[in-house]
């Protein structure tokens, strides 16, 4: 198999008496789809941001690209082509999404002119053509999701790493953004998500993470992952699996 | 014609009717307040690269006009050197106590009332420093001496004084037009309005702040020189006290902040301002800085885009009540 994109190794941080995340290693084969899911506080965006650079692990290891990157700065982790996305939407306000969005391009083109431009045709690869003039703090959540995707797609990752891209969105904007990030995974570019909305995990990751309370509890297939029981109590509650399996025996029997 | 375009457009015709003043007048009067509007515009315009544009409030820019005027004053007086060589150094020097401070408190990610409080504390400490050094004249200040001559930029009327403050002025329009054309001034917006964001798509905000408080620092030391060659004197009050600092942010505050026109607008407001209440309240000393202090209030109040927003504002106010009867 070919080396993975991304490796982590044992990955842990703590915030005084909470292990965020312990023991944690997961590989990202480039050019995949994956999903990173698990309840809340699982510890999910923390390690997102110990990947990207945005915490420092208390000890574990993150490589990329073959190069070990542990605990250096998210700005030149998104050099080398891994750039994050944030769960809760951080645009830059004051200006236009046409703006937004050249921040992302300029990574790669000094010149203001090309770095607009090229943020028209990200733009439309994401459905936020008509509203490149408008002041970003004008968009809906859905539009500002979209805005989030856009300028992470500007800097041309090799890596996306994107942290609930679809929450608060409704059913049809769920819809309507499921095919644009399969369209980019389709480009080239390497996707591991962290989602809630099991209707897009299932739609479209190849292999998938469960992290719960800190810890790497299953991985597999969308469909190994949610009929594992282990997985199943982590998002329910203990013994939730056995009382399923019993209902299940009793409703077949009657 | 595109956007940048007008606007350079714009800085050049302000700049070439500006210029044609002192040749349509000899009156000293308006001479002297044209210099001292464009002075005022220079501090805020200084102000604004790093306040307006990385929204990182600094309350201690005299540290660097101080800076400015005691390496202009030092460099002819103890050093000899000819006076525009001067100001090269004076320009450097702040730029580098820019530098200096930048480092210190961007490496520590200082910022908001924190960074605020560090410049201010930076500019007092200097102050105290002036008070008691010797090669800055302690406590009497330094004496420039009276010699008018171009190579002195010493001029006899203030005509030359507004040629001089006018080009500075000219290239601080430049210096801000760029930024709003430029990967640098993109950076340095972003990281004003998210670092975190700004930082996941790699900006070093380090670096851009660093940049940005170098060019402000500058330019204020450009200021400091300027006040020197014009009054002649200097001391530790004038240079380092806290009156620079404020009146820099308030011109740059009340004309719009990040804009490029702001600062301008600002400091001529205010000065036209300051000039009407001195000549109606003139027996009642200090009523212009509460006129002053009222007016601040009020375009922090209803105005938060400053003059140069205004259009923006009521844009905004006009789609807010629309929206609310639609």
């Amino acid at each position: 198999m070919a080396e993975p994109l991304l490796a982590i190794k044992g990955l842990s941080i703590s915030f005084g008496g909470l292990k965020a995340v312990q023991n944690v290693s997961l590989d990202v084969p480039e050019g995949s789809l994956t999903a990173l899911i698990g309840p809340n506080g699982a510890g999910k965006t923390t390690l997102f941001a110990l990947m990207s650079g945005f915490l420092k692990p208390d000890s574990g290891t993150v490589q990329f690209a073959g190069q070990d990157i542990t605990g250096c700065a998210p700005h030149l982790n998104a050099r080398r082509g891994m750039t994050r996305t944030f769960q809760i939407v951080q645009p830059f306000a004051t200006q236009t999404v046409r703006e937004n969005i050249a921040v992302g391009a300029h990574l790669h083109l000094k010149e203001r002119r090309s770095a607009l431009s090229q943020a028209e045709e990200v733009a439309a690869r994401v459905g936020l053509s008509a509203q490149l003039d408008k002041p970003a703090s004008d968009l809906t959540v859905a539009g500002r999701k979209r805005l989030e995707l856009a300028r992470a797609l500007a800097t041309r990752p090799r890596l996306l790493l994107l942290d609930e891209v679809l929450a608060g969105l409704n059913p049809q904007e769920i819809a309507e953004m499921i095919p644009v990030v399969r369209g980019i995974a389709q480009s080239g570019v390497t996707v591991l998500m962290i989602e809630h909305v099991m209707q897009a995990v299932m739609n479209l990751a190849q292999h998938v993470w469960v992290l719960a309370q800190g810890q790497l509890i299953a991985q597999g297939t969308p469909a190994e992952v949610t009929a594992d029981e282990k997985v199943v109590e982590a998002y329910l509650g203990h013994g939730t699996a056995a009382r399923l399996r019993a209902a299940a025996l009793a409703g077949a029997a009657t | 014609m595109t956007s940048g375009g007008k606007e350079l457009a714009g800085i050049f015709l302000f700049v070439a009717l500006v210029a044609g003043i002192p040749l349509a007048t000899d009156s000293g009067v308006i001479l002297n307040f044209v210099m001292m509007a464009l002075y005022a515009a220079l501090l805020a315009q200084a102000w604004n690269i790093l306040g307006g544009f990385g929204g990182q409030f600094s309350f201690g820019h005299a540290l660097f006009f101080g800076t400015g005027a005691y390496i202009q004053a030092i460099a002819q007086l103890q050093g000899g050197l000819n006076a525009w060589l001067a100001l090269f150094m004076a320009v450097a020097g702040s730029a580098g106590v820019g530098a200096l401070v930048g480092a210190l408190s961007f490496r520590y990610g200082l910022k908001g009332s924190y960074f605020a409080l560090v410049t201010l504390a930076f500019a007092e400490v200097f102050r105290i420093l002036a008070l008691s050094v010797p090669f800055t004249g302690a406590g009497v200040g330094l004496m420039l001496p009276l010699h008018e001559s171009f190579a002195n930029m010493q001029f006899g009327s203030r005509k030359g004084y507004v040629y001089l403050v006018l080009a500075f002025v000219a290239a601080a329009l430049l210096l801000t037009w760029w930024l709003k054309h430029s990967r640098f001034g993109a950076y340095l917006q972003a990281v004003r309005d998210n670092e975190d964001a700004a930082r996941a798509i790699g900006v070093n905000p380090f670096g851009v702040k660093l940049g940005a408080i170098v060019l402000s620092g500058g330019l204020m030391g450009a200021g400091g020189a300027f006040y020197v060659q014009v009054f002649q004197y200097i001391d530790p009050g004038i240079a380092y006290g806290p009156g620079t600092s404020v009146e820099a942010l308030v011109a740059a505050i009340v004309g719009g902040m990040g804009t490029l026109w702001g600062p301008v607008l600002g400091a001529l407001v205010l000065h036209v301002l300051a000039d009407l209440t001195r000549n109606l309240f003139g027996q009642l000393p200090g009523i212009n800085m509460v006129i002053y202090g009222m007016v601040l209030v009020l375009i922090v109040m209803f105005l938060p885009r400053g003059i140069a927003g205004l259009g923006a504002t009521a844009k905004s106010l006009w789609k807010k009540s629309g929206g609310r009867r639609g």
